[in-house]
């Protein structure tokens, strides 16, 4: 199974751990709590965030603490390029096409 | 003259969307036109080294345009827009679709929500551009499927630099 952060940030539930952890790391036990689900389901989509690098491990005493990690959502930067790279040839063709009905005015 | 003029993309991933936005050296009606006569937006729509060619256009709140993107090769892509909420000058929106040269919409692709806003500018007109799709996984297929002509386009534009010799 494909695992990238594409796939990883399609799921709402992952998404709402992001921005649960973005603001402090937090053990599993407490990011389960956030949600009314079952335990496993939640560190099911932890394990998901943590091979897509999306959040890091650290460990503090006896329990782990989980938190983000921002580098990895670049990389859903670097996927829209091709998208990026056809609305800039569109436009500059856009700003052609402008000058040629300037230019045809009397 | 010529100006580099910079687009602006942004996203929203929550709300499954993307947005680009740049300014345009020419007035606001210019611009509404390149983007609403079939004649004007097949010199530009498709990327290179695709081009556009409209087969019908009707451009009034329920009407369509159909047309197809041709590569090198001689590859026929049909696509279909469906128009609505169109404030001439100002705005409109419109539903992006792959179908085939009848106009039959593919379900298995995404669609692609737009929403196109033109506003006066220091320069001349700001285009905004608002693409909203149904989930992120259509967002990412539509990239995916835009991989291949963007490569080809970026080797493109870098001939066109090089043969203005990189000023």
């Amino acid at each position: 199974m494909r695992r990238d952060v594409f796939q990883a940030i399609a799921d709402p539930t992952r998404r709402a751990i992001l921005s649960l952890i973005a603001l402090n790391a937090m053990t599993p036990n407490a990011i389960a709590d956030e949600f009314d689900m079952s335990r496993q389901a939640v560190s099911k989509h932890i394990r998901i965030l943590d091979e897509c690098q999306l959040i890091k491990k650290e460990q503090s005493g006896r329990e782990i603490y989980y938190q983000f990690n921002p580098k990895k959502l670049k990389e859903v930067d670097k996927w829209l390029q091709p998208f990026r790279a056809m609305w800039e040839d569109r436009f500059n063709q856009l700003d052609a096409v402008l000058k040629n009905i300037k230019n045809k005015k009397p | 003259m010529t100006t580099l003029k910079e687009t602006i993309y942004s996203k929203d991933e929550a709300n499954k969307k993307l947005f680009a936005e740049r300014e345009f050296d020419a007035p606001v009606k210019d611009v509404w036109r390149a983007w609403t006569e079939p004649q004007l937006l097949d010199q530009w729509w498709a990327p290179r080294p695709w081009k556009a060619v409209t087969l019908s256009m009707d451009f009034k709140d329920g009407g369509t345009w159909l047309y197809y993107m041709e590569g090198p090769d001689g590859t026929r892509h049909y696509c279909r827009a469906d128009y609505s909420s169109i404030v001439p000058n100002k705005s409109y929106k419109g539903l992006d679709c792959f179908c085939d040269e009848k106009g039959n919409i593919n379900t298995e692709l995404p669609r692609m929500n737009w929403q196109v806003s033109f506003n006066e500018s220091s320069l001349g007109t700001k285009v905004r551009v608002e693409l909203t799709f149904d989930s992120l996984e259509a967002l990412h297929k539509i990239v995916e499927m835009g991989f291949k002509e963007g490569f080809a386009m970026a080797h493109n534009n870098l001939d066109e630099l090089l043969a203005k010799g990189l000023q």
